[in-house]
């Protein structure tokens, strides 16, 4: 690349083992007595009844995770476009509907068909926001993050094609058996971000990134480094620790073998 | 469920940012009417489909599909045996059609591999080798049989990591999956990808392969047509399921060339906001990707000379979408659905519609519908049940999905 990509972060969210929303999730990041309980993802205060009623524990993660983010930055989520970011997407509807399909009576629900769509959590973000500009959906294995955070940045940096800000919302939820043999997670991890193309009153932090092949930053504290290991989305945790120390940082987040990303964090 | 004012368009929506066109140099499409651009051109010209009745795997269900034939037959490359499945080897067909995958090959030495984006869409990936391996569970503890490869296979990304493996490209690789809209949405990735110098030539496409979960899936919400689908027709009952690859290779700066380019000029895309599996009744969705797919183009409405309707033939896509053609081009801009040759070939649909308005740039033609008998008198569009021809300069292409999501791409045909 020939110029970095640079936005500045208006509202960060977290929900992982230990992280328990951005506020409480700082001071563990930055290395202050962090212990690795499970998951806690906020009950949805979005959504009509029915549609919460049928939406799984990843389109929960998914939304919580966004309006945490929205929240954070003083951002209404209505108006903003949206990336989404997965590796994996609903295993447990997956997995229900393939034991359906290998049995003898291949009926399976129509809602479980209709949430099996990739795109289900973008899908929901917008009917409980009403937010109807872009949304873009994208998967890259465990470099998911990296190409979440990537597309977001170039919507930015394209002109005119936000209105100067826009939402990434990550989230990987463990698959159930048989699935979690084939692809282990130990936790679910949701990470949100707006991304603002100029410093406004909200900006904690400025990024910079660009593409190379450096080895991907891990975390100092083992347990942490755990987390970062076990679930595709959590792979962006050493951005989350550069936000949460507030000092300049340079780090890497993977892609895949030939790629990774420099990212460069700054106080805003 | 939420109902919105029509005229609501989100602020913005109302910006005109433009697009420096982005060259399409090369293109190839595999589906049920045709493996390789020829026998797709050829089909289309004719107004032939490829559909059949349903005979897919084990599935016992009264419907037709558009099947690619000898899909069973090929054998993947040993360096590539972990990519192995229909989803994989569909894409390994399509790739070796057209000179395409020389192509890339010399895209990747022009340019360096890294400088290569793989941007691909797909609602399937390889789905069909998990629900095979959900039969052979180990009776014991249950367990996936040990052959059975989810990173390769089943995982959404592994359509762009195998193709990424076959082409020998390093660049950024990512899957769009956002049903039926995915590969029309991975032009407007890849073209900001370009435009932001990230990298100089993107592989864009979609790939989608028949399995059981979108067969019995659409057929739950009682959305699978029993007779061939027929988009448009007042007699529509749902839709023909498909499957297909087509890919696309943009390049910021083509090799010189006298002839006609094709180029990407617009692209447009929206959230409907409204609901999971019905696409918002009056089309606001549809008409604000529409919009901004003309606004990034720079053209006006009248100067689209041909649509290809996404055109599902469920009663209600077609009317929706026929709503917001006709706020949009009233009944002056001729419009067909291809879903009668290639059924609704769902997370392939829109690199696959793509290539078929690159031929009709190419061929000075409009596709007639197949399957459709007579237009709905409902929807106020100028739809074609049978080909027509006249020198076109700018196609506009629709891809809509589940969840409300909606994308279109304009391409267009530039003299030299």
């Amino acid at each position: 690349m020939n110029t970095p990509l640079t936005a500045w972060i208006d509202g960060v969210s977290v929900y992982g083992p230990g992280l328990a929303g951005w506020d409480a999730a700082r001071s563990a990041l930055g290395g202050h007595g962090f212990s690795a309980t499970a998951t806690d993802i906020p009950r949805l205060s979005v959504l009509p009844p029915a549609e919460r009623r049928r939406v799984g524990t990843v389109v929960r993660l998914a939304l919580a995770t966004g309006l945490a983010a929205c929240d954070s930055a003083a951002a209404d989520p209505a108006e903003l476009p949206s990336v989404f970011a997965s590796s994996g997407g609903d295993g447990s509807n997956c997995h229900a509907i393939c034991e359906t399909l290998a049995s003898g009576d291949r009926l399976i629900s129509p809602i479980r068909f209709h949430n099996s769509v990739n795109n289900a959590a973008s899908g929901y973000w917008g009917i409980a926001t009403g937010a109807m500009a872009p949304s873009a959906i994208v998967s890259a294995y465990d470099g998911s993050f990296a190409a979440g955070l990537l597309e977001a940045m170039i919507q930015l940096a394209t002109p005119a094609e936000t209105a100067g800000r826009i939402l990434l919302v990550a989230y990987d939820v463990p698959y159930p058996p048989p699935l979690d043999a084939v692809r282990p997670m130990r936790d679910a991890c949701g990470i949100g971000l707006v991304l603002h193309d100029r410093p406004g009153a909200n900006a904690i932090a400025r990024i910079q990134v660009e593409t190379g092949n450096e080895a991907e930053s891990q975390m100092a504290d083992s347990a942490l480094e755990a987390v970062r290991t076990g679930n595709p989305t959590a792979r962006g945790l050493p951005l989350l620790a550069a936000l949460a120390t507030a000092r300049a940082r340079t780090l890497v987040l993977p892609w895949h073998e030939h790629l990774s990303l420099l990212l460069r964090v700054e106080a805003a | 469920m939420k109902r919105r004012a029509f005229a609501k368009i989100p602020a913005n929506a109302r910006r005109h940012p433009s697009l420096k066109p982005v060259p399409l140099t090369h293109f190839t499409a595999t589906s049920c009417i045709g493996t390789g651009l020829a026998a797709t051109r050829a089909a289309l010209l004719a107004g032939t489909g490829g559909l059949r009745p349903c005979d897919f795997d084990d599935a016992e269900l009264a419907t037709w599909i558009g099947r690619v034939d000898g899909i069973e037959d090929l054998v993947m490359p040993a360096a590539l045996s972990r990519f192995d499945c229909r989803n994989n080897r569909l894409a390994l067909l399509a790739l070796a059609q057209d000179g395409f995958a020389p192509a890339v090959r010399a895209a990747a030495t022009r340019h360096g591999p890294e400088r290569i984006a793989v941007v691909l869409g797909t609602s399937t990936a390889g789905i069909l080798s998990t629900e095979r391996a959900y039969r052979r569970r180990d009776p014991v503890d249950a367990s996936l049989p040990p052959d059975f490869d989810y990173r390769g296979t089943h995982n959404v990304h592994s359509v762009a990591e195998f193709v990424a493996a076959a082409c020998g490209l390093h660049g950024p690789s990512l899957v769009v999956s956002s049903a039926c809209s995915s590969s029309a949405k991975v032009f407007a990735t890849a073209a900001r990808m370009i435009a932001a110098g990230l990298v100089d030539a993107a592989l864009v496409g979609g790939v989608d392969s028949l399995c059981l979960t979108t067969l019995y899936g659409f057929n739950s919400l009682e959305l699978l047509s029993s007779e061939p689908c027929r988009p448009f027709d007042p007699e529509r009952r749902g839709i023909s399921i498909g499957e297909a690859a087509a890919f696309a290779l943009l390049q910021r700066e083509p090799e010189e060339t006298d002839a006609p380019r094709l180029v990407l000029s617009g692209y447009g895309e929206s959230s409907d906001a409204h609901h999971m599996s019905s696409p918002h009744p009056e089309g606001l969705g549809a008409r604000l990707a529409m919009s901004a797919a003309l606004a990034r183009a720079g053209l006006g409405a009248p100067q689209i000379d041909y649509i290809n309707l996404h055109g599902t033939a469920t009663p209600s896509n077609d009317a929706a979408e026929g709503a917001a053609v006709h706020e949009l081009f009233g009944d002056r801009t001729p419009a067909s659905s291809t879903k009668g040759y290639s059924g609704h070939t769902l997370g392939a649909a829109g690199a696959l519609e793509a290539v078929v308005a690159a031929i009709a740039l190419e061929e000075g033609i409009m596709p007639g519908s197949a399957g459709t008998r007579t237009r709905d008198p409902g929807v106020g569009i100028d739809y074609l049940l049978e080909a027509r021809s006249r020198p076109l300069h700018h196609v506009l292409s629709n891809s809509f999905g589940f969840g409300g999501t909606n994308a279109s791409l304009i391409i267009s045909r530039v003299e030299p």
